[in-house]
């Protein structure tokens, strides 16, 4: 009997001016970073809407990361700074409901961090495995 | 009792009426009972002098009437405003939702609105009228007599943690004007944050399962005036259908909550329409408390023109990490 080893889902929003990049680089350089991390490619870490985030965790995420470029590098000026202010009202909304505040981050991630990229995906996915299934933000219907 | 009285306004509003100023009166009219007062407009004196009544339960925000009524209006629409009403009143029109010249808004002190479903609680069911006299409220009912509550036990939750007995806009003030509140309204809040994820986790299950998505919520929301709303869009999966599971009620909860975020100005009109009785300015004042620690204090609708915090932003504001943690924390 095979016992497989359990791999969280995680949705990573990148946003295509730096993080995608930073993606791609760390492709590039070859390091590794989990396979279970799907990448959803964005225009801005701002096109992020918290029903997006709330439709992965439905669609079965068991944790949602949110990558943008840094602060004050924002490819429209002011994008991630709206950004942070909603993400960080929102995860303390979601953890004011009991949902487990690890499985939601947000990082920035610029076009010339490919290993931050990695590192941090590679984190993250060691975070959320810690937890485990995500139950509390779960819609059963959407599962296999 | 309310200070003022049935008469001072009816008495205004025909004179407002009688030369020419209004053409609308934004009112209330007696239900089947004493407690159960709708909205109404009225556009004589005569329909006044039948139907205008005021007393503790009229509590309805009526700034969100204008959106429709200042579109009707030739002239111009009368509308009496709460103190707390008038922020939703401000809020409105930094977001010009309606026409400030097409109203004329009277401020009315109020001392506190009365909750049908505490007197219940406290008394009996069956209540078949309410008679009020400065401290002690008389319950009529049905099976089991009449029975006596204290006025300040039956007081709506918005009203025991009022935040402002000042209006902030009004075109003339019946009565005197009050004071700036300094509530205790954020203590649940506080208290909630302190319990341990999964305390909080079972509250909000327990009080969201309740939900039959109504949307009573959503619609009597000043805050909310999309005319075209998420909850609406056939596409979204959850258009006006009760919730088939948790998940589809945190969604709604969060969205709802999330949408009004550095707007909502606590006037309470979502928990008092709420007939699940779901504690949802818990929500919203988590929203607002949180705005207040991390961007500094704001309060919806106290000027007209100032900017929603969600709609700006700091360079050097919080992580999104540091404020879960501290959200969690400060309690
Ligand atoms: S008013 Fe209450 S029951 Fe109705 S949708 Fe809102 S929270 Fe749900
Ligand atoms: S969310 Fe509730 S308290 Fe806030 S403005 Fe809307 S009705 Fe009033």
């Amino acid at each position: 009997m095979q016992v497989t080893e359990y791999k969280p889902k995680i949705v990573a929003f990148c946003c295509n001016w730096c993080s995608y990049a930073g993606a791609d680089l760390a492709g590039n350089n070859r390091l590794n970073y989990p396979d279970n991390i799907k990448i959803i490619r964005v225009p801005c870490s701002c096109r992020v809407n918290p029903m997006f985030i709330l439709r992965a965790f439905q669609r079965g995420a068991d944790g949602v990361i949110l990558c943008g470029c840094h602060p004050g590098d924002c490819h429209y000026t002011s994008g991630n700074y709206y950004t942070r202010r909603r993400m960080a009202l929102l995860f303390s909304m979601l953890s004011y409901l009991g949902i487990e505040k690890e499985r939601t981050r947000v990082e920035w991630v610029s076009a010339a961090e490919g290993a931050k990229f990695a590192a941090t995906m590679n984190e993250f996915s060691a975070q959320v495995a810690a937890l485990g299934e995500n139950k509390r933000l779960e819609d059963l219907r959407c599962k296999p | 009792m309310q200070t003022v009285t049935r008469d001072m306004l009816v008495s205004r509003a025909k004179a407002l009426l009688a030369d020419g100023t209004v053409d609308r009166v934004l009112g209330w009219k007696a239900g089947e009972f004493t407690y159960d007062v709708t909205p109404g407009v009225f556009t004589d004196a005569d329909a006044m002098e039948k139907e205008f009544v005021y007393g503790d339960f009229c509590g309805a925000n009526f700034s969100k009437y204008l959106l429709t009524e200042a579109r009707k209006t030739e002239k111009k629409v009368l509308v009496f405003l709460k103190p707390c009403d008038t922020y939703s009143f401000n809020q409105l029109l930094t977001e010009h939702r309606f026409d400030r010249e097409k109203v004329y808004a009277i401020g009315i002190p109020c001392d506190g609105m009365l909750d049908i479903h505490k007197i219940r609680t406290l008394s009996a069911e069956g209540v078949t009228g309410i008679d009020t006299d400065g401290e002690s409220v008389t319950v009529h009912t049905l099976y089991d007599g009449d029975k006596t509550v204290a006025r300040a036990d039956a007081l709506a939750e918005r009203c025991v943690n009022c935040k402002s007995k000042k209006h902030v806009a009004y075109d003339e003030l019946l009565g005197e004007d009050g004071e700036i509140i300094d509530s205790a309204r954020f203590d649940e809040v506080a208290a909630i944050e302190k319990m341990t994820p999964d305390e909080r986790f079972a509250f909000w299950q327990d009080a969201l399962s309740r939900c039959i998505r109504c949307n009573a919520c959503r619609d009597v929301c000043p805050a909310c005036t999309c005319e075209k709303c998420v909850f609406d869009n056939p596409n979204s999966g959850v258009e006006n259908k009760s919730p088939a599971n948790s998940f589809e009620e945190q969604m709604f909860h969060i969205i709802r909550a999330f949408h009004v975020a550095g707007r909502c100005t606590d006037c309470g009109e979502c928990s008092r329409v709420c007939p699940q009785h779901i504690p949802l300015h818990l929500l919203n004042r988590k929203f607002i408390k949180d705005i207040d620690e991390f961007y500094g204090e704001y309060q919806a609708g106290e000027k007209v023109g100032s900017r929603a915090p969600l709609v700006d932003f700091m360079t050097g504001d919080l992580e999104p990490s540091e404020a879960v943690k501290r959200g969690e924390t400060n309690a």
